[in-house]
């Protein structure tokens, strides 16, 4: 499968991953050629099997509905690059 | 050209439990910014979510009074996209094999009964909340701020089949919806606080045609009567486009409430790319007839079924009905009310006219307010009987309400007991014929309905407390004598 | 023998009969640490004086008649992609830098409640994405046995610091190999032990389905008991199994008498080193030698694991990074005016090229009209792979491979060829989509670089590939060679 520059771009903006034009070129040559090695899985017959989700297959683990204060709340927000009144500040937000 | 509406509903419930979807924070509103919150909730390197039990429990149980299919095996998804109220910068909530499927909930619009097809009910994680600063809104800001207490409140998503056909009925479902949420006890169902949103898919096509027409995104409406509003002015403004050979282009909306119509989202829309694909983090839910047979009992009579008995049982006009059982606190005290006093229809109006109004007022729920069932009964009871005049009730159950008084204390200590002895009235009378010549003189040239006039004076005299049928009675009587 | 180049099990023994100390233990390996470390840099940060501090604490505990466990008083190496609480953890990226983990992950607080002490934090491929530990943001560690060549990874830095004897015990983690290839390549101890075995919480996300934290030691005996310390189940981790946890000591048994081995034939022909192959096969005729039936078995699918892996391991990592975008924690780019650049620019800057590429990869395979192409049928892949081993254990009790085709590679020799450096991991990468356990023990040498050979079992066989494992070291010698720094 051939990865083209436009492919880059688009997965790059869903990904939000800036890229320097070099990057760019790069990502996309190595990039084909990965997917094409990956296209091998082609060969397999799949039609009748089911995708594997859990490799050790499990249903039904819960938690109970009762409160667990965290204890040092603080300590979450202290990491945080900006901060302002305790809440996380971003730069403004365009529409 | 008739076109014909076509409407389909997205809701969003808030859940009622103590804790968090897939955390111990507590779901509790109001506390201060990032203080109802942990490692797992704010995304940090290295954390997992965990399942809460009762969440499931009320999904199943909003399926089941819904007629839904409950899924044997259920699963969870991830929903990618960047936003910075969402700290992962992904949504846990289901995609594939959602926990219940193909319900119905049936609504009564002008007399008849429509069956609105339920799609899905599925489980999701809330998102944190923006502040925006240097204006009032998003639009315009020069930073935001983060607040990451709401990531993670169980949020259970119901979606509809495009099988609403007016905005009244979209209201009418939405107000049936919330009563239903209400009594299952999964949701506080408050539109204005956000504990139930709505967004709505609107689309116009010729009648007879079978194919769906371009549809747009409505968001933002933030009460019953907004969503009537918006869709009315979505409406209006496709009939009027199609009308003049314009195109609807497929777009999000949102509504504003003070200017009454909805604007386009964005210039440009951007379909989101979700990349769903299955929660590696968390395993499949499956739910046994075991454990649907355990939530089913807790299922108790819901708000159609009780609005049926209301008006059978106790002979009450529909209107009564429903609003006794819309909401069921007040169903409930109504109930109560029953066992101790007898007219059904008297208490009905009792309850919806002065109790409601007394409780609009002060903003105050039935159970918020200083009023027992049998304090309530007693005083209809007292009126019945003639010891109070219905004025004078009037009066005394605001002071009951205000003081949390019982009727007796009230009427004892303001001397509120009707006036029925007959000497005493005659005395006020025959005074007030004295002080009131010119009117006894038109009275007896042929304006007979100035006795009206005279019991009015009697009533002002006596504070209201005295028996309207005697006074009438004397009044007429020492008119005719005089 | 200095205390530094003992095992976990000699070191208890010795504080058992109070001939020492942890302090001495402490004091002994922090010195051994300042003596290579310039060489083998396979730290990222290093606790000198709580460390001595917590081994005094612990004098102090035992003195007072506190029970000593397996691990008390033992340095512990631990991968900078397992949270420790306020003990900066960077899982070797620049967009953690400075990020200070608010809670331990649920196997460090393990081992810190059994009394062992926390040495340091270990180097590694970036968000543990690599075979080799040059993709790591920071520094490149060194195979202790020949600094010119790569320690493997993404485990590099624990399994250089077992190999270099600067920590009696090391964590690693393993995706698709990251804990086995780098102790093949170091000659020490590496085990992957079942999905859902050991607790995932703290543990910086990678592959979330196959993503294990497992025991990188000096010998099998090690491995066990490091193993049964950090196993059983965690509420905290809904994909973690509520089996009880056997004590893994009692699995070493010099016996292997009757065992089924299968050797895996594709994974002993074309691209497989010669030397590699002699060592397995000498290895395969020394199990037969003490009683096994080996046996040749082919594993078909064998051969579509590293795209299948690629594909999927890259899908789950795309959206597991997705969280590091410069708003809670970490790394922020000061080229950051609006949110969009702000995500943009600091995960550019932030993220180094393999992780971008995996992230690429991912977000592709999982986009609109290309997931049921991609994600969809490798994970289809992934089941036919498992059923081949479902196959294969229903003859045999074991599989046997080399645990990589080569030998430690040159530093710099791959880094400019991904599919290259991904096709180091095809003997690990099957094991990992099929969630079952995996240990990798020495068995020779090339050239002055060890070879090493993996055991594979069924899920939750811990106990067989321990025992098969414990009887070829136990009539070998390859594990007490140690290289000279």
């Amino acid at each position: 499968m051939k990865v083209t520059q436009k492919d880059v771009d688009h997965v790059a903006k869903l990904a939000r991953l800036g890229m320097t034009d070099e990057e760019k070129d790069r990502f996309t040559k190595q990039l084909s050629r990965i997917l094409e090695y990956a296209e091998t899985i082609n060969k397999l017959d799949t039609k009748n099997v089911s995708p594997t989700s859990h490799a050790i297959p499990m249903k039904n683990v819960f938690r109970e509905d009762k409160t667990i204060p965290c204890g040092n709340m603080g300590d979450i927000v202290a990491n945080a690059p900006s901060a302002e009144n305790n809440m996380f500040a971003v730069p403004k937000i365009m529409e | 050209m008739k076109y014909e509406t076509v409407i389909g509903l997205e809701i969003h419930a808030q859940l009622l439990t103590e804790s968090k979807i897939f955390c111990g924070c507590s779901t509790k509103f109001g506390a201060a910014p990032n203080t109802n919150i942990c490692p797992v909730c704010t995304g940090q390197p290295g954390v997992l979510p965990v399942l809460n039990r009762k969440v499931v429990e009320f999904a199943v149980k909003t399926g089941l009074a819904l007629k839904g299919q409950i899924a044997k095996h259920s699963i969870f998804a991830r929903k990618n996209y960047f936003y910075p109220d969402l700290p992962k910068n992904y949504q846990i909530s289901q995609y594939e094999l959602p926990l219940v499927v193909k319900g119905h909930l049936d609504v009564t619009v002008n007399g008849e009964t429509k069956r609105i097809g339920i799609t899905r009910v599925h489980l999701e994680e809330d998102a944190g909340k923006l502040v925006h600063k240097g204006a009032a809104g998003l639009k315009g800001s020069t930073s935001s701020l983060v607040d990451l207490n709401r990531t993670g409140v169980p949020l259970m998503e119901i979606v509809t089949e495009p099988d609403i056909r007016s905005p009244e009925e979209a209201k009418i479902f939405m107000q049936d919806l919330r009563n239903l949420l209400v009594y299952l006890g999964v949701c506080d169902g408050n539109m204005e606080e956000g504990s139930l949103r709505c967004d709505a898919n609107v689309s116009l096509r010729p009648e007879g045609q079978k194919e769906l027409g371009v549809k747009t995104e409505v968001k933002n409406m933030n009460s019953f009567r907004a969503v009537q509003k918006a869709l009315e002015s979505e409406i209006k403004r496709q009939t009027e486009m199609l009308g003049s050979g314009e195109r609807i282009v497929q777009e999000t909306r949102l509504f504003d409430d003070t200017t009454g119509t909805t604007t386009p989202m964005r210039s440009k829309e951007e379909a989101h790319d979700y990349r769903y694909f299955p929660e590696p983090d968390l395993v499949p839910v499956e739910v046994d007839k075991k454990w649907i047979e355990t939530i089913e009992k807790t299922i108790s009579e819901l708000p159609a079924a009780k609005r049926a008995r209301f008006m059978k049982d106790f002979g009450l006009p529909e209107l009564d009905a429903t609003v006794l059982t819309d909401d069921k606190a007040l169903a409930d005290f109504f109930e109560e009310c029953l066992k101790l006093y007898k007219n059904a229809k008297n208490l009905s109006n009792w309850t919806i006219g002065e109790l409601t109004a007394y409780m609009k007022t002060k903003k105050l729920g039935i159970k918020d307010i200083n009023l027992t069932s049998s304090q309530f009964a007693e005083m209809l009871g007292m009126v019945d009987k003639g010891t109070i005049s219905r004025t004078s009730a009037k009066s005394a159950l605001i002071k009951m309400l205000d003081e949390g008084k019982s009727i007796h204390d009230i009427v004892s200590g303001s001397g509120l007991t009707q006036i029925s002895d007959e000497v005493k009235i005659k005395m006020i009378v025959l005074e007030v014929i004295q002080k009131n010549h010119p009117q006894v003189a038109q009275y007896k040239s042929g304006k007979t309905t100035l006795a009206a006039f005279f019991v009015g004076q009697v009533m002002k005299e006596t504070k209201g407390r005295a028996n309207p049928e005697v006074v009438n009675r004397i009044v007429s009587e020492e008119l005719n004598k005089a | 023998m200095e205390l530094f180049e003992l095992t976990a099990h000699e070191l208890h023994a010795k504080l058992d009969r109070k001939e020492t100390s942890a302090e001495e233990i402490t004091k002994s390996v922090l010195t051994r640490i300042s003596k290579v470390e310039n060489s083998v840099s396979a730290f990222m940060s290093i606790n000198i004086d709580e460390a001595l501090a917590k081994a005094r604490d612990i004098d102090g505990q035992i003195a007072s008649g506190k029970p000593i466990t397996q691990l008390t008083g033992i340095p512990i190496a631990i991968k900078d992609n397992l949270c420790t609480k306020g003990a900066i953890t960077t899982a070797s990226s620049k967009i953690l830098q400075n990020y200070i983990p608010p809670y331990n992950a649920t196997v460090v607080e393990k081992i810190l409640q059994a009394g062992a002490i926390s040495i340091g934090k270990t180097n590694l491929d970036e968000f543990a994405m690599g075979s080799s530990t040059e993709n790591s943001a920071y520094k490149v560690t060194k195979n202790p046995w020949n600094l010119k060549t790569v320690p493997g990874g993404s485990s590099g830095g624990s399994a250089a610091s077992i190999a270099a004897d600067e920590a009696i015990l090391a964590f690693g983690s393993d995706t698709g190999g990251s804990i086995r290839q780098p102790a093949s390549f170091c000659g020490v101890v590496g085990l992957k032990p079942t999905y859902g075995r050991v607790s995932r919480y703290g543990l910086i996300a990678f592959a979330s389905s196959l993503d294990q934290i497992g025991p990188i030691t000096k010998d099998v005996t090690d491995a066990a008991i490091f193993l049964t310390a950090m196993a059983g189940h965690d509420p905290k981790d809904s994909t973690s199994v509520e089996l009880p946890v056997p004590d893994y000591r009692r699995s070493l048994i010099d016996d292997v008498k009757g065992l089924k081995i299968g050797i895996v034939k594709e994974l002993l022909g074309k691209g497989i080193d010669e030397a590699v192959k002699r060592s397995i096969t000498e290895a395969a005729d020394l199990l037969k030698k003490l009683g096994a039936k080996i046996e040749e078995i082919s594993m078909p699918t064998f051969e579509y694991g590293v795209p299948t892996y690629y594909l999927l391991a890259t899908a789950e990592a795309s959206s597991n990074l997705e969280r590091y975008d410069g708003v809670k924690y970490g790394h922020r780019s000061k080229e950051a005016d609006d949110l969009l650049s702000m995500y943009y620019n600091t995960r550019r800057e932030g993220f180094g090229p393999e992780v971008k590429r995996r992230i690429m990869l991912g977000t592709y395979a999982l986009s609109a009209g290309y997931y049921d192409a991609y994600y969809l049928k490798a994970q289809k892949v992934r089941t036919l792979i498992k059923q081949d081993f479902d196959k294969a254990f229903a003859k045999f009790d074991v599989l046997i491979s080399p645990t990589s085709p080569t030998v430690a590679f040159k530093i710099g020799e791959k880094v400019d060829d991904p599919l290259s450096m991904y096709l180091s991991d095809i003997a690990t990468i099957p094991v990992n989509l099929a969630g079952i356990p995996a240990i990798s023990i020495p068995c020779g040498f090339d050239n002055g670089l060890p070879v090493g050979l993996q055991i594979i079992g069924k899920a939750f066989s811990e106990e067989t590939i321990l025992r098969v494992a414990y009887t070829y070291e136990q009539n070998t010698e390859w594990h007490k060679q140690r290289a000279k720094l």
